[in-house]
């Protein structure tokens, strides 16, 4: 018998014992429809998309912003009104 | 116009026709690697999720089949990291024979420990080529491999086992 044989050999021992201890699976089926648990998933992302800020909203901040930058005496006066 | 070109133009319709001609492959080839029904089911939903947040960057043209598998071995795999290895399950033994079925589940015992304790993607090989008898072109292609990488996680997996096994006294 030569090397490679041997080799052969020993790779369908190990083969036969694997599969002995851990038969294959083969062909399986779910036993259920995936098909609403995929939707459920797709409803899920688009749910946890973040809010988008409107634009009136990022343009009140900046003035606000700006506003302070300029003029940082009307800072209590805002924080009052807060 | 063919099922991937309308789902890369958005129709649902289309997504769910992919879905009911792949999710069975899909399936099957996740629960050959993770061996447990609910965790390919798990995976088999996730790998169809990553293949609807790709539809604008989809290849209409492109083997879905092909990708879907790559997809679902990267998650069979990643879920194999994640997980602890288990527990072997042994039964007390009784009756007549017991020694010899002692002798028997200490074998299975250390085979089963040997295997759990390759590398998740040496398992994988052993798992798709040894056990299920995959054609090694299909999981190279599953692996984003060559043939030969394959072949070569086979023969350091059969490595590792042979000696774990030949210290347990499993092997000659």
């Amino acid at each position: 018998m030569n090397h490679r044989d041997k080799h052969n050999q020993e790779a369908d021992e190990l083969r036969r014992l694997l599969q002995d201890t851990v038969p294959p699976v083969g062909e399986a089926r779910s036993r259920r429809d995936l098909w609403p648990l995929v939707v459920r998933r797709i409803e899920q992302a688009s749910m946890r998309v973040a809010p988008r800020v409107p634009w009136f909203d990022w343009a009140l901040l900046g003035a606000a912003a700006a506003a302070l930058l300029l003029f940082p005496a009307l800072l209590p006066a805002l924080l009052y009104h807060l | 116009m063919n099922v991937l070109e309308r789902f890369a133009a958005g129709e649902v319709e289309a997504f769910e026709s992919l879905f009911r001609q792949h999710q069975r492959e899909v399936y099957g080839w996740i629960v050959r690697i993770v061996r447990d029904g609910g965790t390919a089911e798990d995976l088999t939903v996730e790998a169809f999720w990553r293949l609807y947040q790709k539809r604008d960057r989809l290849d209409p043209r492109g083997n879905c089949a092909a990708w879907l598998r790559r997809v679902a071995t990267n998650l069979a795999i990643d879920h194999l990291r994640r997980r602890r290895p288990e527990a072997a399950l042994t039964a007390e033994p009784a009756g007549p024979q017991a020694a010899d079925r002692v002798e028997r589940q200490q074998a299975r015992a250390a085979i089963r420990s040997a295997f759990d304790g390759l590398s998740p993607k040496l398992r994988t090989v052993v798992q798709l080529v040894l056990i299920e008898e995959e054609p090694y072109a299909r999981v190279a292609e599953s692996l984003g491999i060559s043939q030969s990488a394959v072949k070569l996680r086979v023969f350091r997996a059969t490595r590792i086992l042979r000696k774990k096994l030949r210290n347990e006294g499993v092997w000659p």
